[in-house]
């Protein structure tokens, strides 16, 4: 239940019993053969893992230093790494013989990843969504509707992510009796933490065999971004033991004196919220205070109480990109390596080309592509304007 | 902490204002066995939209942490009915629990519920409430089984505060059946005093939950809406509401 001080159950009394049918429902289909095998299933032929550990030899030559691989969780079914928990958090609902879903979204991703799973498992599924992320996430908004997902926007505090997490968490102290909230990051009260990471955990165990193939070696530096923590959380775990650098790289939004980011390790303070003790952006008196990204599934104000704990720990370090330099490698990718990341991947990638540069040429990196660019095209437009 | 058969109001700090929350307090004190005093908190996660919108009204009205304990102690001049204060567990953790609760005695607080802090996390709370002379409050579900049941009624010193129903706060049509099986089976198990809430709006509903054993009854939802309505303005109407849930 605890990571260091880190994690816990802080919930009101009502989720203590679901909380422990979930935990105990979880460790045993974990070694479960029939429910391994129905994940193990769906994730290579209806997903499409293995995910690719791709040499971006230009973008390597380009910078003059350490050799960069991407994890191309971009080229998982959806677009982004969350299909990887979607789908056996799903699975793990239906075989506790739940039928219906609730998740939260911020980007939309991990509601899309659940309306699939959803469909895919013949479960009904809710999505709560702040209404603001609804207006500036219409696509994603439109393709939970195409799969079946009714898209419940959330209009109380700062209209966004932590306020649908606020919401899905109502919606279950009244439901829990046959729905599952399906938590779409490495937050939450214990057990998500663990689930989430464990299901993400496929990214690592790949990578690591990946690279050992290609290069016949483990890399010297890991690096992922993290909002919640779920894609770093689910390459670092299978290297946590290695002598490798395990980098988590947060939204820096406009920098962190202006106050306006999302960087809850690198400026926020220790607390309570969404049922884990961890860090999180607050003001004095205890108040969650909004996040800021350029990115919208970084835009969330805390973050994963596993990462806190190898955070203190030293095992793990954790950095900030600024929405500027993470939408120059966005540019650069995508000019040097034909790959559009997501914005929230770019952050991963900025900081891997200013890293890399310091690196030696045989030294290794691996970031985690953790999702595509495509549903950001409207934001970049924006921004960028016509390039 | 309060006679049996009472009505314990619960009024969120600083909505409208800390002195319209003062006047509400007096207006209310009467009827009251006890008053759950409610700290705002940016997100109110167990509560439903009246409660909800009651803390953002307060903290949109630029309510600080720091006019918490002023406000019980100026209630305290003239009044001497229990103020529990309801809370989430981020602004007590962030000031710390000592110096929190500290702050509370001194005022005049005489108990403390932390929404999102179930007793198997509470060990820092309860050592530090004992030592400062606070009673502690925990919630009690429908869900509960009778091991935690116990562990909850031990460790609530002022009273157990029953959940009726699965779901967050806000007034219902109906109490329903989970109410009165939770209310006999806290019975057996606990000889606390035992206070349902949630979802009661209305004196039918006080009056059966008395009749099956609840010594007090929260009502939340039903003043706030009162406050939503009239602002600073409702003091009198909630004293009627009160009244006339109390059944004096």
């Amino acid at each position: 239940m605890w990571f260091g001080s880190f994690g816990g159950q802080f919930v009101p009394e009502t989720l203590m019993e679901p909380l422990r049918e979930l935990e105990k429902a979880y460790n045993e289909l974990k070694n479960d053969d029939e429910f391994r095998e129905a994940l193990d299933y769906y994730l290579r032929h209806w997903a499409g893992r293995p995910t690719p550990l791709y040499y971006a030899r230009r973008l390597s030559e380009k910078i003059g230093g350490a050799r960069i691989y991407l994890k191309r969780e971009d080229l998982l079914h959806g677009g982004a790494h969350k299909t990887n928990n979607a789908i056996g958090q799903a699975l793990l609902a239906k075989f506790m013989g739940k039928s219906r879903l609730i998740a939260e979204t911020g980007a939309g991703q991990h509601g899309v990843a659940t309306a699939m799973a959803g469909a895919l498992l013949g479960m009904s599924v809710d999505v709560y969504m702040g209404a603001k992320d609804v207006e500036r996430q219409s696509m994603n908004v439109f393709r939970m509707k195409l799969l079946g997902a009714r898209v419940i926007p959330v209009e109380s505090g700062s209209r966004t992510l932590k306020d649908a997490i606020n919401e899905a968490l109502r919606d279950w102290v009244a439901s829990f009796e046959h729905s599952h909230y399906l938590i779409g990051s490495v937050v939450g009260p214990h057990p998500y933490p663990i689930i989430v990471r464990d299901f993400q955990s496929v990214i690592g165990r790949e990578a690591r065999d990946q690279i050992l193939e290609a290069e016949g070696t483990l890399p010297d530096a890991i690096m992922a971004c993290v909002g919640g923590g779920s894609n770093a959380m689910g390459i670092f775990y299978p290297f946590v033991n290695d002598d490798v650098r395990l980098i988590g790289v947060e939204a820096g939004g406009k920098g962190l004196h202006t106050g306006l980011h999302a960087a809850s390790l690198n400026a926020g303070e220790r607390g309570v919220f969404h049922g884990m003790l961890s860090y999180f952006l607050q003001n004095e008196e205890g108040q969650i205070v909004p996040a800021h990204s350029v990115s919208a599934g970084l835009d969330y104000p805390g973050v994963g109480p596993e990462h806190a704990h190898l955070k203190e720990e030293g095992r793990a370090e954790y950095v900030t990109v600024t929405d500027d330099e993470a939408l120059k490698a966005f540019h650069e990718l995508s000019r040097t390596e034909g790959i559009l990341p997501a914005l929230e991947s770019a952050h991963a990638v900025a900081y891997a080309m200013k890293l890399a540069r310091e690196m030696e040429r045989d030294e290794i990196i691996i970031v985690n592509l953790s999702g595509r660019g495509d549903k950001d095209l409207g934001i970049v437009m924006k921004v960028s304007g016509d390039v | 902490m309060f006679e049996s058969g009472s009505i314990i109001p619960y009024i969120t700090a600083g909505d409208p204002s800390v002195r319209a929350t003062l006047g509400f307090l007096e207006a209310v004190a009467e009827y009251s066995g006890a008053i759950e005093l409610g700290v705002p908190f940016s997100d109110p996660m167990a509560d439903g939209r009246t409660i909800q919108a009651s803390h953002e009204r307060a903290l949109r009205g630029g309510f600080k942490l720091e006019e918490l304990f002023p406000l019980v102690k100026a209630f305290r001049r003239n009044y001497d009915t229990p103020i529990i204060l309801m809370t989430y567990y981020n602004p007590v953790y962030r000031t710390g629990v000592k110096e929190f609760l500290g702050s509370a005695k001194a005022s005049g607080v005489d108990g403390i519920l932390v929404v999102d802090l179930p007793v198997s996390h509470a060990g820092e709370l309860l050592e530090t409430a004992r030592e400062e002379g606070i009673k502690t409050v925990f919630l009690a579900a429908p869900n509960t089984p009778d091991e935690r049941l116990k562990e909850i009624c031990r460790a609530s010193t002022g009273f157990v505060y029953l959940i009726s129903l699965y779901g967050t706060t806000g007034a219902r049509e109906e109490i329903p059946k989970t109410a009165f099986q939770l209310l006999r089976r806290a019975r057996r198990l606990c000889t606390r005093k035992l206070a349902v809430g949630f979802g009661v709006s209305r004196r039918e509903h006080v009056k059966r939950l008395l009749q099956s054993g609840a010594d007090g009854v929260v009502v939340g939802s039903a003043l706030i809406r009162l406050i939503e309505e009239h602002g600073k303005r409702a003091a009198p109407l909630l004293r009627e509401k009160v009244r006339e849930l109390s059944g004096l």
